[in-house]
């Protein structure tokens, strides 16, 4: 196998607290991987060993088929970043905020130039490249962290929460680039809290959660085998209703007020409960990535 | 100390050094407007006020004014300024607020690279401020040609050594009010004690002493002594005792950011 990244028992403690403990996986070229978990699952600390961040632990990491500690700037000059946290220079231009970062990658200025021309089209940001940073949107200036990110033409891109805080229509801007940016073969590695994210970008995909891997698998094979085709969600349930869905065996989620039902044949079964257990509200959808992400990871608080 | 290998800099640093510049391009029209007036307002304040007062002073057995006694310690204390606070708070600004550090660490730049970049930025700023600074003061006559033209390479050795020390206490402190202690503690008694506004022969002897760990004082000693076109071997000294604070500091904090910086 033709391995971007591949992690064996990657482990990062700090101090007494463990923050990824021991996980193996592998992405392919061309391929989108997402990282995903509630918060303090791992996701962080897991991408900042790869890209070179923060020393890890204990276990083995290859990228590029180069080991981490003997080939890290040759391995931090291959992959581009994109932080959680907007950090670009907001005293300078759009453009020159592109430059900049591409000295740090001894880009030559006029390659830098044409570069910077070429991706401020790509995120449609070629009308504002004289305006300072500090006037843009925070949809434009995530627009501008992912341009940012691909200034060296990375071979892997990594992307640590890219849409969140944004409002849905610069989400999809970013997802468009991102989908454009995988068909044309670019190794992707994603972590994010948006399970909608995740089904349309990635390929495959783990779920952690307390620095451990949960599941692994595509995000349609996860959702087939974890909650089934379909989910029933009632509001209210009454006691007739539970007494019915225990005697039939069906899986399900009691959350007091509303009752997730993860079920297969769902016609009959909806047809049955619609007409003789509902009072308040019931309805019938496809499953998503996000019955199996908190039927993993339950569904109290975290931090 | 949990220092992962030796120190990591190349030539890279330059870059760093570099998109500094860059952004103090863009606001030049300020940040040349304090060197330029401020010795107008010292030397017209201390000049025009308190020469009146003083009258004149004792150096090297000649009387010379008040004036241009204290022109030079403010060149000194210029570089000071210039390259500290560089250090501290614009470096922490960029470190804790702009997350700039974190973005260039993603990048092939290695964190000494990054602190390098900053320390040689924080002494350029002082070769910048001295120049114009210097450039003004001229005007008055008050400095000595050609000996004055090795005030401006001593502003970038004074610049490293103040840049350095600054940047040891960004590696420490936890959030930016913290700097007041420094200030208070370190930069604002070597700006009263290190022979700037008065000899620091009417000092008692132990206070003299103590005034010797301060790297302005021999900032002062070195400014002045080329102001008034004197060239001396005892200068060394001053020049060693700077060199020497800077390859204390520098290297130390390099080793401290790293610490503060990789998690």
């Amino acid at each position: 196998m033709d391995f971007v990244i591949e992690a064996q028992g990657l482990k990062k403690t700090f101090g007494p607290f463990v923050a990824v403990d021991g996980i193996s996986f592998g992405v392919s070229r061309g391929e989108c991987f997402g990282l995903l978990g509630p918060n303090g699952a791992g996701k962080t600390s897991t991408i900042r060993m790869i890209y070179g961040f923060s020393p890890r632990t204990a276990g083995s990491l290859k990228i590029f088929g180069l080991g981490i500690d003997e080939g890290l700037r040759q391995i931090k000059s291959r992959i581009g970043v994109c932080q959680q946290e907007n950090s670009l220079d907001t005293e300078l231009t759009v453009l020159q905020n592109l430059e900049v970062f591409a000295s740090y990658f001894d880009i030559e200025p006029s390659s830098a130039r044409r570069r910077a021309e070429d991706l401020l089209k790509f995120i449609a940001l070629e009308q504002r490249r004289d305006a300072p940073v500090i006037e843009l949107s925070g949809g434009l200036m995530r627009r501008l962290m992912l341009a940012r990110a691909l200034i060296n033409n990375p071979q892997l891109l990594i992307l640590d929460e890219p849409t969140t805080g944004l409002d849905p229509q610069s989400r999809h801007q970013i997802w468009n680039r991102l989908e454009e940016l995988r068909a044309g073969g670019l190794t992707i590695l994603l972590t994010t809290h948006y399970m909608e994210e995740a089904s349309r970008l990635c390929d495959r995909l783990i779920i952690m959660d307390h620095g451990r891997i949960l599941v692994e698998g595509k995000p349609v094979d996860l959702v087939r085998q974890y909650a089934g085709r379909d989910v029933i969600e009632v509001s209210e349930p009454t006691d007739r209703l539970r007494s019915f869905i225990s005697s039939k065996g069906l899986p399900h989620d009691d959350l007091g007020h509303r009752l997730i039902i993860y079920c297969d044949n769902r016609d009959q079964i909806y047809g049955e409960i619609s007409s003789q257990y509902c009072q308040e509200g019931c309805i019938l959808r496809m499953a998503t990535l996000e019955d199996v992400f908190l039927k993993l990871t339950g569904r109290e608080l975290r931090e | 100390m949990t220092r992962q290998g030796p120190f990591r800099i190349s030539r890279r640093f330059l870059h760093v050094w570099k998109r500094n510049l860059t952004i103090y391009r863009k606001n030049w029209k300020i940040s040349f407007l304090p060197p330029l007036l401020e010795p107008l307002f010292y030397l017209l304040a201390f000049g025009v006020g308190l020469n009146a007062l003083v009258g004149s002073i004792q150096y090297r057995g000649t009387e010379i004014s008040y004036i241009a006694f204290i022109a030079p310690a403010l060149i000194s204390i210029n570089i000071m300024y210039n390259a500290f606070f560089e250090t501290t708070y614009s470096s922490f600004v960029r470190m804790y607020y702009q997350k700039t550090f974190d973005a260039m660490m993603a990048t092939p730049l290695f964190v000494d690279e990054i602190i390098t970049g900053e320390i040689f930025w924080g002494a350029t700023k002082s070769v910048i401020a001295t120049l114009i600074m210097q450039g003004v003061i001229s005007l008055f006559g008050l400095i000595d040609y050609p000996a004055g033209l090795l005030i401006i390479p001593l502003s970038f050795l004074g610049g490293m050594a103040f840049a350095a020390i600054g940047m040891y206490f960004t590696s420490i402190v936890a959030q930016i009010d913290i700097f007041n202690l420094p200030i208070f503690l370190f930069i604002t008694p070597m700006f009263l004690f290190s022979g700037t506004f008065f000899p620091l022969e009417t000092l008692p002897a132990w206070a003299q002493q103590l005034s010797l760990l301060f790297p302005l004082t021999h900032l002062v000693s070195l400014v002045r002594a080329l102001a008034f076109g004197v060239i001396e071997p005892a200068l060394a000294l001053n020049v060693l005792y700077l060199i020497v604070f800077t390859l204390v500091f520098f290297p130390w904090s390099l080793v401290k950011m790293q610490r503060r910086l990789i998690k």
